[in-house]
């Protein structure tokens, strides 16, 4: 064989090795690579092993339309996060991204209370892929066939 | 008269998209002017150290 | 083999004193018109606002900085497995421009994202993976500078590129494989673009822009190395008669 081709198959092969070795390395930190929980992906979680009280976690979904709310004090507002599967209730007192509303998508960080409920500590704004020009938008609305975020 | 302050406002983003156009803009610049340049003293050292051979061996004959 | 047909630096530089201007030409066209349509004639985005415009920025930078390390990890490969003579300056060459493209990719992105999402940065596994590549490209300059031998350098240069060019479909496939907080591709999907028309153009030019720019770059930094390696061995030469 000529050097060359020794050359090509060397790297190639090394390449092929190194590739493999990351995807192991990827699947075993799987679990640190992951930003958020799906509230279906949380309830699974939660079956396999009770969550620690203090544990920090990040939780992402839909706000659910209609279950914004605010609690008696004024300050602490409460919601509904969606994946249209399982639903986590949310209490969060600070400030909001500029494009939070109902039916927005959304990653909160925080932990598990005793009630079940998720304490949020901070909640930033995961907005879709998809652009287009308010007034396209506004038709699509109209037309019923809108197939973003939110209404 | 308005629609340049709109325009400049970018609907109240304005701090953050004239930054992001700015530095890309930027940095853009500079790295084009230091390829160039870089590009442009090694053409002139080349034809330096070149001519200077050239007289050498004029001097030699 | 065509590839070779370049190999003959003489050549090379005949057709890059060519192309060069006219890439440069091209690259500033483009921008200018790229910048007009990005800031004054696309509309606002229906969720995003004007923010949006950032896009037009963001994401050319983000593809590119792909897209020069994709190129410097096949030049590096040609170069080691090809030992074309001019692969490993072309890799060379490519290297700060991807690096400061990845930079702007990750500026662009925090101005964008601090509006938008809400904060300036997270660890998801898009941003940082980006940021690795940011990395990997001034370690990959770094070890050109730190190494004597300039045959030597491109060798261990060209090993770690080989080595990082496993980020690119890491960090392309990113926003599938894990839950990340930056959104799926836009453009480049199943699907087709989810970018309507009258923000798509803008993008699209922009890109085209930024891909000239990198030629004009490209082949200006290459005429240097290349004038360079004949500098180092014309003072070779002279010291040892």
């Amino acid at each position: 064989m000529t050097r060359k081709r020794r050359r090509l198959y060397i790297v190639s092969g090394f390449m092929l090795i190194f590739a493999t070795a990351a995807a192991l390395v990827l699947m075993a930190f799987e679990e640190n690579i992951v930003f958020f929980y799906s509230p279906t992906e949380l309830a699974r979680k939660m079956e396999q092993q009770p969550i620690p009280p203090n544990r920090r976690l990040r939780i992402g979904g839909l706000v659910e339309e209609g279950s914004l709310g605010r609690e008696k004090d004024g300050v602490t507002i409460t919601f509904r996060v969606t994946d249209t599967v399982e639903v986590i209730n949310v209490r969060f007192r600070g400030f909001l991204p500029d494009l939070f509303r109902e039916g927005q998508g959304i990653v909160a960080e925080g932990s598990v209370a005793a009630d079940g409920k998720f304490v949020a500590t901070e909640v930033l704004a995961k907005h879709d892929e998809t652009y287009m020009p308010k007034e396209v938008a506004e038709a699509l609305k109209e037309a019923g066939q809108w197939q973003g975020d939110h209404e | 008269m308005e629609s340049v302050t709109e325009f400049m406002s970018m609907g109240g983003y304005g701090g953050y998209v004239w930054p992001a156009f700015g530095i890309v803009l930027f940095v853009m610049a500079l790295l084009w002017v230091a390829s160039m340049r870089g590009w442009r003293n090694s053409e002139k050292i080349l034809a330096t150290l070149r001519n200077s051979r050239r007289e050498r061996e004029d001097v030699a004959e | 083999m065509s590839m070779h047909y370049f190999a003959n630096p003489a050549r090379f530089t005949r057709l890059a004193g060519r192309i060069q201007p006219l890439a440069g030409c091209l690259a500033a066209i483009l921008l200018i018109v790229g910048l007009y349509l990005a800031l004054v004639q696309a509309p606002a985005d229906y969720q995003q606002g004007e923010t949006v415009r950032i896009m037009f920025v963001h994401v050319p930078s983000a593809w590119m900085a792909l897209f020069c390390y994709s190129f410097l990890a096949v030049a590096s490969a040609v170069a080691l497995i090809w030992k074309h003579p001019l692969a490993d300056l072309a890799a060379k060459a490519s290297a700060p421009i991807g690096a400061g493209f990845t930079f702007l990719a990750l500026v662009t992105g925090s101005l964008w994202g601090k509006p938008m999402w809400g904060t300036w940065w997270v660890w998801d596994a898009r941003l940082t993976s980006v940021l690795i590549l940011l990395f990997l490209y001034l370690g990959y300059m770094a070890l050109w500078q730190a190494i004597e031998d300039s045959q030597k350098a491109a060798k261990a240069a060209a090993v770690l590129a080989l080595v990082g060019a496993v980020n690119v479909p890491i960090i392309k496939f990113s926003v599938d494989w894990w839950n990340t907080l930056h959104q799926p591709a836009s453009v480049l999907r199943m699907d087709g673009p989810a970018i309507h028309p009258s923000m798509l153009w803008p993008l699209l030019i922009m890109a085209l822009a930024f891909k000239a720019y990198f030629v004009t770059l490209l082949l200006a930094r290459m005429r240097m190395e290349l004038n360079l390696r004949r500098i180092r061995a014309l003072r070779l030469a002279e010291r040892s008669s």
